[in-house]
């Protein structure tokens, strides 16, 4: 049962960060390979911070996802402010997660490659509660104007810039909101597994987040959010295969794009396939 | 000393051209970044490494084994995940993603079925060193430079000079036109991802032989994007151009500076370069700003 739950949970710490994600890229458009840079700068944040002057969890948590949501203005601001091209951006975000990954290797308090070992302290109330409460922030902000600022500059963004929207500062709050998100995440998952190094955090992390993301569908929470908790049971279930996930993952994405590029649940909620299945009854 | 780091930076950089030619040729036609262009490099030198030590072939015949065994990789990459995708004329995200995913599934391909080992190249140069003014230099190091100058030189020629360059060339400008004018693109495109093809091969076999073969040695691509912004997207001298300055202060930085800089340094000249100079040194203006 144990067990159980600890996939569960580890699950939902995962889905946090794809929700941050899929804001981003489902959303706004915009593609990124470096996400897992921000899920390590909430882990380690929040894990030094417990480590070296034992601060309660729930500021931790919340430095955690400061630091991450301030840190992507580092690399947000002068590459969104420059309107990269999403491929430009999508590799300049990749430099700032390696930068980070050899900067985590070799600061003094981080530990270096060896790692650091932290206390178990998030426990199921957290972690659940974390999810709940980031998925109806999520929901909110979609739903909101900025939701709607969001789709309209990933459609089209010289349409979007011609109707007044400030393509940066749209662009860069998205970013820093997935960024933030991460950063729980990353919170959660450095104390769930009382353990972290910064080889957890690197291109490999990002594109797992990054599949999920497509999988589930572009411009849709709840597909994300079914693909990721997949992605996160499927390997503990499939253990004797865990050498071919990752080519499967790889696969699925090139398959996805070819013959699905909207996703399991492109534009679209579950809420929204509710409502209609029950209009079909009707 | 300085003569000596000068001359590795350079074979450095001589690499990051060959693969910065390859990501730029490709960009320059259908204008997206090829992510699997780095395992392609990677397939290769395992291509070569069998080669050399399974089939104990001289080195001419390893290079030419894994320059045409990577041109048909990359042309089957692109029949497999690009082509479908082409056709519907998808934004270039979907082309990226897709690319994304080819470099997952082949690296770790190579996981799965031969393993995580780092695998030595048998030593085809050996330790053997030439003395110029009093510095020594490395065989391997010369000899990786003046290879990556001479095949994008013999790359320059074929694109500017034969017939099938031409087309090439009419195909960056303008696909559409190109075909009413009677020239098979598919072809055109699996001639271009050949070529790249063909680069990345070279570049394997030398990575290979300098440091090791290993799964996501093709990672190392990620410098040649940074090469090819700096010379301009889709200008070849300008890839070349690119590997070279890169190379060099690369090496510079971890002689002097830090090793351990080396590649927050190169990362951050990409961003600094993309803001302040997106079109980089030689590259065309780009109409595409989004």
């Amino acid at each position: 049962m144990d067990y159980i739950l600890n996939i569960v949970l580890l699950a939902c710490i995962n889905m946090i960060a794809v929700a941050g994600l899929a804001i981003f890229t489902g959303f706004t458009g915009l593609f990124s390979l470096g996400h897992a840079a921000f899920v390590g700068i909430g882990a380690y944040t929040s894990g030094v911070l417990t480590y070296h002057w034992n601060l309660p969890f729930i500021w931790a948590i919340s430095a955690g996802m400061a630091a991450a949501g301030a840190s992507s203005l580092i690399i947000g601001i002068p590459t969104l402010r420059a309107k990269l091209r999403s491929d430009y951006f999508a590799i300049a975000i990749l430099g700032f997660g390696e930068a980070l990954r050899v900067s985590l290797e070799n600061l003094p308090w981080t530990n270096g490659a060896r790692g650091l070992s932290l206390d178990e302290l998030s426990g199921p109330v957290w972690v659940i509660g974390a999810l709940v409460i980031c998925l109806f922030l999520t929901h909110n902000l979609l739903i909101s104007r900025f939701g709607s600022l969001f789709a309209a500059v990933r459609e089209d963004p010289v349409a979007a810039e011609m109707a007044g929207i400030n393509l940066f500062r749209t662009r860069l709050l998205s970013l820093v909101v997935s960024a933030a998100l991460c950063g729980v995440s990353g919170a959660l998952l450095a104390h769930r597994l009382a353990f972290i190094q910064p080889v957890m955090f690197t291109l490999t992390q990002s594109t797992q987040l990054l599949a999920s993301v497509i999988a589930g569908g572009m411009g849709s929470i709840s597909g994300p959010m079914i693909v990721a908790f997949i992605f996160s049971l499927l390997p503990e279930a499939l253990r004797g295969l865990n050498m071919w996930r990752l080519p499967a993952y790889g696969l699925l994405l090139v398959l996805i794009m070819t013959y699905r590029p909207q996703g399991i649940m492109g534009y679209q909620e579950l809420t929204d396939i509710f409502r209609k299945a029950r209009k079909r009854f009707k | 000393m300085f003569l000596q780091t000068l001359v590795t930076g350079l074979s450095m950089g001589g690499i990051y051209s060959l693969m910065a030619v390859g990501y730029s040729l490709i960009f320059s036609i259908l204008s997206f970044s090829n992510f699997a262009h780095g395992a392609v490099i990677m397939l290769s030198a395992y291509i070569g490494l069998a080669l050399a030590t399974k089939a104990h072939l001289g080195f001419g015949l390893v290079v030419t084994g894994s320059v045409v065994g990577a041109g048909v990789l990359s042309v089957l990459n692109e029949k497999f995940a690009y082509a479908a995708l082409r056709r519907r004329r998808a934004p270039s995200l979907y082309l990226m993603i897709s690319a994304m995913g080819c470099s997952m599934f082949l690296e770790n391909m190579v996981y799965a079925t031969i393993g995580s080992r780092f695998y030595p190249f048998p030593a085809f140069f050996g330790r053997q060193i030439v003395t110029v003014g009093g510095s020594s230099l490395s065989l391997l190091d010369l000899f990786a430079f003046i290879v990556s100058i001479g095949a994008i030189v013999a790359l320059h020629l074929f694109i500017t000079r034969t017939k099938m360059g031409i087309a090439i060339r009419a195909g960056v400008d303008d696909m559409t036109m190109c075909s009413l004018m009677g020239v098979n693109t598919d072809r055109l495109i699996s001639l271009v991802f050949f070529l790249a093809g063909a680069f990345a091969g070279i570049a394997g076999i030398f990575l290979g032989i300098r440091y090791f073969v290993y799964p996501t040695m093709g990672w190392v691509t990620n410098k040649a994007y940074i090469a090819a912004v700096i010379g301009g997207l889709g200008s070849l001298p300008g890839a070349m151009v690119g590997g070279l300055i890169l190379g060099v202060l690369e090496t510079l930085i971890s002689t002097y500076v830090s090793s351990v800089l080396r590649d927050v340094f190169s990362f951050t000249v990409l961003v600094a370069l993309l803001i302040y100079l997106p079109n980089g040194l030689m590259g065309a203006e780009t109409e595409e700003k989004v």
